[in-house]
């Protein structure tokens, strides 16, 4: 969903470009938080494993391919600031050594497929483990469905932003219905792909994802209860 | 714990994984134009895009280099942030981690 040059006019861009700016300086903040001896070594590997996979793009449908965006992925893996962090800086090297996504639409890709894929990623994924059993096993599904919702949001961002800036005058329900439909599809890899993912972490150091500490928490509790 | 793998053989396995994924099954991924492009394209606002010149030409050893430039401003990054957590923080006992 990497938005080239042009797509979007000047004011719009500037105010992506805001808009990014603003939730990296909160996500710097949180960072030091997130960041203790567990997600600091996961956080290189997280942003590694994301710019490695947005390479590996997959076909959806005729003639069209999508990729992993990975904001739930990096969310549930290091936790939101951190993953933030992790996709800001994959946009960048992308758009820098690349042209992979327009320079000035650089704040436009990192609210996109960054700051709205985390942030709809980690909320869909903090409700899916408020509904779900609480088990470690449960981690990898959450953030499958957290996965599966942030790719087609941040197709309805695209359209929304379309909307306000876009330079070429079209049909914006043609556009959204392409859109979130093309994207829905993109949205069941990014769940396959996420759900292989967090699940080969959790399955041999479910302590190191930042996602599965409240239940690891939870489950320490019962077992001491348990044991009295 | 009973046979807990390491914290350097999990970060480890996962950069080999992403490094092939990156080096070489990136060669084999679909080359048609992803969900976006395909609707810029079908609705008629592909034109408007413009290209700018990348440094480096994806290609060949493009995914390598990409991924480790990524993996180096990351781990700064963290490095620089951690250690002005550890400086505000000022707490002289910190957990060892038993890797």
């Amino acid at each position: 969903m990497h938005v080239p040059d042009g797509f979007l006019d000047a004011p719009t861009s500037v105010a992506t470009g805001v808009v990014a700016a603003v939730g990296i300086g909160i996500a710097l903040r949180g960072a030091r938080r997130e960041l203790d001896d567990r997600t600091a070594p996961l956080a290189g590997l997280v942003a590694t494993f994301v710019f490695a996979t947005q390479m590996l793009n997959f076909p959806v449908a005729s003639g069209t391919s999508g990729h992993l965006l990975g904001g739930a992925l990096a969310a549930v893996l290091v936790g939101p600031s951190t993953g933030l962090l992790c996709m800001a800086v994959v946009f960048l090297v992308q758009c820098l050594l690349f042209a992979d996504g327009g320079i000035t639409a650089l704040g436009t890709n990192i609210s996109l497929m960054g700051i709205v894929t985390v942030v709809v990623g980690w909320a869909v994924f903090r409700g899916a483990q408020a509904v779900l059993p609480k088990r470690v096993s449960m981690v990898a599904p959450a953030a499958a469905a957290a996965a599966l919702v942030s790719v087609p949001v941040a197709s309805m961002v695209f359209v929304a932003l379309y909307a306000a800036g876009g330079t070429v005058d079209i049909p914006l329900g043609q556009l959204t219905t392409a859109m979130v439909g093309v994207h829905t599809l993109i949205g069941i890899g990014e769940a396959a792909i996420t759900f292989l993912a967090v699940g080969s972490i959790v399955a041999v150091r479910p302590d190191l994802v930042y996602g599965a500490r409240r239940v690891l928490a939870a489950r320490t509790l019962q077992i001491r209860e348990s044991v009295r | 714990m009973r046979g807990r793998v390491s914290t350097r053989a999990v970060v480890l396995g996962g950069l080999a994984v992403a490094l092939v994924l990156a080096g070489v099954v990136s060669r084999f991924a679909s080359s048609e134009p992803d969900g976006l492009t395909k609707v810029s394209e079908d609705h008629g606002f592909a034109g408007a895009g413009k290209q700018h010149d990348g440094l480096v030409a994806y290609g060949g050893m493009s995914g390598l280099v990409g991924a480790v430039v990524v993996l180096a401003i990351v781990a700064v990054a963290v490095h620089l942030l951690r250690r002005r957590r550890a400086t505000e923080d000022s707490e002289p006992e910190r957990e060892p981690e038993s890797v």
